[in-house]
């Protein structure tokens, strides 16, 4: 009860931040969302087929981004323009702008075949200004292959010049790395990438032997990850421009683990028995040399993330008080605080992109073993339970626009990963093969 | 008259013919070359000669090329001869005769034969071919697969509380006659390394069971080394929660993957 009430106050404090770094359209002076009428765009001839793909993609994007208010489709007027020549009659925008409607911006259009390509013509109109002819926000052409694919793609491309507007990210070219089994009769891990809504899955690696633990340069250029391909837990890091192995010298010592990049990527955060003690924390170059340990305990340390916002902080796991627990300190290895209250076992930190939260895994008021999503606000220390378990819920990555969030669920016997709002709302599995786990969310689209 | 001529022609031919024979008589005159001086290379054929002189017939090898442990045939035929030997290691032989030798490297055998008539003596080789085909499999492929066979038969798993590399009781008597057997086996084959391997169960996180295995295997390890094992020859992997033995999620299951394992290294 006290948790849920928390959510709005969470997610206001979110979307201020957010908000108040970006300019474009400011119409909402209440502090309420605009409200967006998105039409079922119809296709013609050989297009209409993929207009379902089309339509679901556009609707949830801009519902999923929690920067629109979604006027409900039940509404509509029975007239609905394809074209701005349907806007004839002088109801044309009073329709969509009086109840029971009330929207304030409306996405119309409609797909054609050209040639061999699917064609998309989106607009979108402010539909509370007075006349047609000063109503166009957006009036684009978007082409794309004729298949599912391109469907997806005409609809990314047209979610995201409509999000760009009221300070929304769009996810659009931003992948999620993880981990998966799925091609391993022996159980080996390998690291696969895929879209931000599961399209595309491919296999990055093929080292036929445990691979696991993805963590991706901000700047998009490099994945490092932890393989026993050479025996021991060691680092590897390949070029995502070229996909080749880039060298990368690990520490003589029983456990070497990628963990996280600075915003800057140019340090990665590792954590390593190097010294002979038990798991600490460093950093290395990308090519790892210029070790440098931060922080010193007699405990296991492991999962350093650090702040991306600032790069001056960082969060990370250790058992120094017992059971697992979240810990931060400053990127000098001062000033050590505990961040969770010491019940249960917290573990998997991820900062939101803005650096006032961490979404993390944590057990309280379970088994051990049987992790909920959590977020929690670095300033107040607030908590919001986004998971209530539907499964074990481990390894949450927040998406660069704030409000997503990739995780991995395991329900049954196999684990999967999801991915649903900041809120706990909106929960959508993305991987259906074999066990997929270890999701890390890029902070760039990939070029 | 005509008797008088042809006693003429008689006289004639008679006197061309004794030319002839004249001729034909002279080619015959010159001394037949000496018979060739008797060798010592005589083959078997040639007669023996008729002094009393001892002579090899003949002396061989079959086959003149063997392999390491095989076994070569001397064979040979003598005459006039009273004292005979074949050397190195046959020693003294008779007239006739034959006999198996293994020599373990090239060989020459001489065989000497003596007699009143004086001495003879002939040789063979017997080539000695690259060490024979790999021995019985007991003896080579030996030392480490039965070593790494021996040490997952008998090597004992240390298991281990939740969250906890603290070495308990049962993990005493497992890691005290694991001790015992690394020593043997290490006193077997001086190459043998053995890592110690780190295992948790699947509830604590896949990024911290990395570290808590790490520290169950160092436990383990440090445990063996006070115990008198050498440390060079252990080395210790976390395998953290990656390979389980058991998936299920019961305790029984948990507390099978929350162990120290002993593999050989390579």
């Amino acid at each position: 009860m006290k948790q849920s009430l928390l959510i709005p106050t969470i997610l206001a404090t979110l979307a201020g931040a957010l908000f108040s770094q970006q300019t474009s359209i400011t119409i909402n002076k209440s502090g309420e969302k605009p409200a967006i009428a998105v039409i079922d765009f119809r296709g013609t001839g050989a297009a209409q087929p993929f207009m379902s793909v089309f339509n679901q993609s556009l609707f949830s994007q801009l519902q999923d981004s929690t920067r629109l208010k979604m006027v409900p489709k039940t509404v509509y007027p029975l007239a609905v323009p394809q074209q701005p020549a349907d806007f004839n009659a002088p109801t044309s925008l009073t329709n969509w702008s009086n109840p029971p409607v009330n929207a304030n911006y409306l996405a119309f259009g409609y797909t054609a075949v050209q040639g061999s390509n699917l064609v998309l013509f989106g607009w979108l109109y402010n539909v509370q200004v007075p006349t047609a002819q000063t109503a166009q926000v957006i009036g684009k052409i978007y082409t794309a292959t004729l298949d599912e694919a391109g469907a997806h793609k005409v609809a990314d491309e047209f979610a995201a010049d409509i999000l760009k507007l009221f300070g929304g990210v769009s996810l659009m070219g931003t992948k999620i790395y993880f981990v998966s089994d799925r091609n391993s009769a022996q159980g080996n891990k390998e690291i696969w990438s895929m879209d931000y809504d599961g399209n595309n899955q491919k296999q990055l690696t093929n080292y036929r032997n445990i691979t696991t633990f993805p963590c991706v340069s901000p700047d998009g250029s490099k994945v490092a990850f932890t393989t026993w391909a050479r025996g021991t837990p060691s680092i590897f890091v390949h070029s995502l421009e070229t996909g080749r192995k880039l060298p990368y010298y690990n520490q003589s010592a029983s456990v070497n683990a990628a963990s996280d990049f600075t915003p800057d990527s140019k340090q990665l955060l590792i954590y390593s028995s190097a010294g002979g003690g038990f798991s600490q924390i460093f950093t290395t170059a990308p090519d790892g040399s210029g070790l440098r340990r931060i922080g010193t305990s007699r405990a296991i340390d492991v999962e350093p993330k650090v702040n991306p916002k600032t790069g001056n902080d960082l969060v990370f796991v250790s058992d120094r008080g017992g059971l697992p627990q979240i810990y931060r300190m400053s990127i000098d290895g001062s000033d050590v605080v505990r961040l969770t209250n010491g019940e249960g076992e917290a573990v998997n930190p991820s900062w939101s992109p803005d650096g006032t939260h961490i979404a993390f895994a944590w057990t309280r008021g379970f088994d051990p073993g049987n992790y909920n999503i959590f977020i929690m606000d670095i300033a107040s220390r607030e908590i919001v339970q986004l998971t209530h378990g539907e499964g074990r819920n481990e390894n949450p990555s927040w998406a660069p626009d704030g409000t997503h969030l990739v995780y991995s669920s395991k329900r049954d016997r196999r684990t999967q990963l999801w991915t649903m709002l900041a809120d706990g709302t909106a929960k959508r599995q993305l991987t259906t093969q074999g066990n997929n786990e270890k999701p890390a969310w890029s902070k760039t689209s990939s070029r | 008259m005509n008797k008088f001529r042809s006693s003429r022609v008689s006289a004639v031919l008679l006197a061309l013919v004794l030319f002839a024979f004249a001729a034909g008589c002279k080619k015959k005159t010159p001394i037949p070359p000496p018979p060739p001086p008797p060798s010592r290379n005589l083959t078997d054929n040639t007669p023996p000669p008729s002094m009393g002189r001892p002579v090899i017939n003949s002396f061989t090898a079959e086959p003149s090329r063997i392999n390491q442990g095989q076994a070569a045939t001397l064979r040979w035929s003598i005459s006039n001869a009273t004292d005979m030997s074949i050397d190195p290691g046959v020693g003294a032989v008779q007239s006739q005769g034959s006999r198996q030798v293994f020599p373990g490297s090239a060989t020459t055998y001489t065989l000497t034969a003596k007699g009143p008539g004086g001495t003879d003596s002939r040789t063979v080789t017997v080539d000695v071919g690259a060490p024979p085909p790999p021995p019985p499999p007991a003896n080579t492929t030996g030392p480490t697969l039965s070593v790494s066979e021996t040490l997952s038969r008998e090597s004992q798993d240390a298991y281990f509380d939740y969250d906890k590399s603290d070495i308990r009781s049962d993990a005493v008597q497992a890691l005290t006659s694991d001790a015992d057997l690394l020593k043997r086996l290490f006193a077997r084959d001086p190459a043998l390394t053995v890592i110690v391997e780190g295992h948790c169960d699947e509830r604590a996180s896949a990024e911290y069971n990395l570290g808590l295995g790490d520290r169950r295997a160092s436990s383990a390890r440090d445990f063996l080394v006070q115990l008198g094992v050498p440390a060079a020859r252990l080395k210790t992997v976390s395998y953290g929660k990656e390979r389980p033995q058991c998936t299920d999620a019961t305790e029984d299951c948990y507390q099978k993957n929350r162990r120290a394992h002993l593999t050989a290294g390579q």
